[in-house]
């Protein structure tokens, strides 16, 4: 029987029930995680684009100054200078002991160069060849670039392997075989040790000596495989870093893509069965379909766990050697406390929270249910 | 277009036998029902005409090949499933061509096929839809759709209508006769729902605990059961059973006496039965009239009103309950006396080991 909505006794019974009653034990139950989220997230978040205005500092005598964007300026404050080469009296190209071109000293545009305002206090980045001139990229926070860079390369090759990887690993386990959950519960072991654990055993695991690593693969080649200081040598030092990183939490995206494949009805594959699939195209008309929004998923949970990276780096490198695996979270930790520039922590936060917002962002509009 | 042809066919899983043995033979053409109650193996033995589980001892035959071995594909068989398994991704066209896209055929062929499967079924205008967009039925046409585009020589169907509610399962039903009386295919086809069975059927296969119980034509399992099962089973609503003491037997019938039915005389020659047998008396609900002269009597339980008739429950003087369909305008409230009286020639009678006498 339905009540006239317009008497009020009834129109009282609707409202308790539909918004006060339910909506009072929505919040009662969404309260106590809304308030730490509030409290250690969102206020924090605040406060970081709050200070990343300021010059404040961690312990400090002098008052907190509005800066404006001077922090964002120093950070990510960039700029292109082109030399020509050094000609002699005769404007013969002046040449070194290497024969190659010599350039007038960066010093001389960087430092103190009143023609010069913008590139004061500026350092070299990288600089490349065009026919006899040389281009400059310079930075005025080199180390800050080159975190920026690291993270890109650590995100753009963990988030593809780590995700096919967990794929592969979570099709092999999908089986009905005896015995499966033990590989399930070995796949999973490195996500429920702790990272620092971890990073500290693959120290053991890279070290230059006698490492595991390099014994390994001395044995498998009879000893002709030089020994390599893993994380000693910026060539390999931020590879190490990402093999390792891919390995201990492949088991958790394994378990999501499990999920994923579970999900998938048992009649479609014996649909594909009938119809005489091939194992592949099985894979590509029933499983990939049927895992999209759990591909979606990991892409971009894979994708901000990567931009954090920290742990693995404070451990294993400290950013080093030559800033070759410093990361932009590093960075704001390590400006933050280690040097006490809480305002300039704050703005690497504020810039990483912006690059990956866009990134999600933009990922969720590829992704997008198309129809 | 193929027979079918089973022979000792079983299925085991580690110890337990599931199929004990089934041998079935299905002419081309034919629309075969397998019923039976959950459990049964009716749908087991299905997939195992399939080829989506393996055959544990027997052969097999589609056409004039064994196909014990072969793999689904290679047996000249489409399946229709209670869950529809239409690919949710894909378009109602996509789905119905996915075989074809499988095996690489041409576009025009694909086309084609797919336009006719189409025309069949009355759904060109849902080509461009997602399966999300279609209600169930359309869904299990989908699904038919795509049996037909493999121009298979054996349909099969694993409960197709189950999951459509009931006036759907009707239209559906009569779309399904009407389909493979065009069609003129095998069809191979489980239900648990005997009103599908009588309805569909050439030849029901009735089976019970992986056992075949009887096989013939609906009319011949509705008048004359094999045995217990086969008569609780088909016939709705179900035949009532009543305990009965053999009080003579000749050459033209049995002489029956029981405290509830008093004495009654079966015209069935031949039973074999000895005076003091205690045999089973199978009556069916449609059999019994109320009237005067009557054996049987009893209070009434409980009175269904279904229009065309009346459904009432009475309760013997044994304390049993007996079902009998009565005219729809049949004056009767619970709690009055009736007395019933069953057409003695359309009884069964069954041995104390279940078979039919």
């Amino acid at each position: 029987m339905r009540r006239d909505p317009m008497h009020p006794r009834a129109r009282e019974v609707t409202m308790a029930s539909k918004f006060t009653r339910s909506n009072r034990i929505g919040w009662l139950m969404a309260g106590p995680a809304a308030f730490l989220i509030a409290v250690f997230v969102v206020l924090p978040f605040i406060f970081a684009v709050g200070l990343s205005f300021t010059n404040q500092r961690l312990i400090s005598p002098n008052p907190t100054q509005f800066v404006g964007l001077a922090n964002y300026e120093q950070l990510l404050g960039l700029g292109l200078l082109t030399l020509e080469p050094e000609r002699d009296a005769a404007g013969q190209l002046a040449r070194d002991d290497a024969g190659a071109p010599k350039y007038p000293a960066l010093r001389g545009y960087t430092r103190n160069n009143p023609d010069y305002p913008q590139f004061a206090g500026m350092r070299e980045w990288f600089s490349f060849q065009q026919g006899d001139s040389r281009t400059y990229v310079l930075a005025r926070d080199v180390v800050f670039m080159k975190a920026i860079v690291n993270t890109f390369v650590f995100v753009l090759v963990v988030a593809p392997v780590q995700a096919g990887l967990a794929l592969v690993l979570a099709l092999l386990i999908n089986q009905r075989l005896r015995g499966i959950n033990l590989f399930r519960a070995i796949y999973f072991m490195p996500v429920v040790v702790s990272i620092v654990v971890v990073s500290l055993l693959w120290r053991f695991i890279y070290d230059g000596n006698s490492g595991l690593l390099n014994n390994l693969l001395g044995a498998l080649s009879f000893g002709a495989f030089p020994k390599v200081d893993w994380l000693g040598n910026p060539s390999t030092a931020l590879g190490a870093i990402i093999a390792m990183s891919i390995w201990q939490a492949v088991g958790f995206h394994m378990v999501i893509w499990l999920s994923g494949l579970q999900t998938i009805s048992p009649t479609l594959y014996e649909a594909a069965a009938i119809e005489g699939s091939s194992r592949w195209q099985v894979f590509r008309y029933v499983t990939w379909p049927g895992l999209r929004n759990t591909a979606v998923l990991i892409l971009i949970v894979i994708t901000m766990q990567a931009f954090a990276l920290f742990s693995q780096i404070d451990v294993m490198t400290g950013g080093g050697p030559l800033d070759s695996t410093q990361t932009v979270v590093f960075q704001a930790v390590e400006r933050g406390y280690g040097k006490q520039d809480i305002s300039g922590g704050s703005t690497i936060s504020v810039i990483l929270f912006v690059i990956v917002l866009s990134i999600s962002l933009l990922q969720r509009w590829l992704t997008r249910e198309k129809n | 277009m193929a027979r079918v042809s089973l022979a000792g066919i079983k299925k085991t899983y580690g110890s337990t036998e599931v199929i004990k043995g089934v041998d079935i033979d299905i002419a081309d053409g034919e629309f075969v029902v397998f019923v039976g109650p959950s459990g049964c193996g009716k749908s087991t033995l299905l997939r195992m005409i399939a080829g989506l589980e393996d055959i544990s001892g027997g052969t097999l035959t589609i056409g004039d090949r064994v196909v014990n071995d072969l793999p689904p594909k290679d047996r000249s068989i489409a399946m229709v499933f209670q869950s529809y398994a239409i690919f949710p991704h894909m378009t109602v066209r996509e789905n119905l061509a996915f075989g074809l896209t499988i095996a690489k055929a041409p576009k025009a062929e694909k086309e084609a096929k797919v336009a006719e499967a189409a025309r069949i079924l009355q759904m060109e205008h849902l080509l461009d839809r997602r399966p999300s967009q279609l209600s169930g039925g359309q869904r299990q046409r989908v699904a038919i759709g795509r049996a037909i585009v493999r121009h298979p020589g054996v349909f099969l169907f694993d409960e197709p209508l189950s999951n459509l509610d009931a006036a759907l399962r009707v239209d559906m039903r009569m779309e399904l006769a009407k389909l493979h009386a065009d069609l003129g295919a095998t069809m191979i086809y489980v239900t648990h729902d005997q009103v599908e069975a009588m309805t569909l059927a050439d030849k029901i296969v009735v089976l019970n605990a992986g056992v075949v119980q009887q096989v013939g034509s609906p009319l011949e399992l509705y008048h004359k059961p094999a045995n217990l099962f086969v008569a609780g089973f088909i016939g709705s609503p179900k035949m009532n059973f009543l305990k009965a003491r053999v009080d003579a037997v000749d050459a033209t019938g049995v002489k029956l006496s029981s405290p509830d039915i008093g004495s009654l005389v079966l015209p069935k020659p031949g039973v074999d039965a000895r005076v003091g047998d205690e045999l089973t008396l199978g009556v069916r609900p449609h059999h019994l009239a109320a009237g005067p002269g009557a054996d049987l009597h009893g209070k009434v339980v409980l009175v269904e009103r279904l229009g065309n008739e009346t459904l009432t429950v009475i309760g013997t003087p044994s304390g049993q309950q007996i079902v009998a369909a009565l005219p729809g305008d049949i004056d009767i409230t619970p709690g009055a006396d009736v007395g019933l009286v069953p057409q003695a020639a359309k009884a069964s009678l069954f041995l104390p080991s279940g078979l039919a006498a």
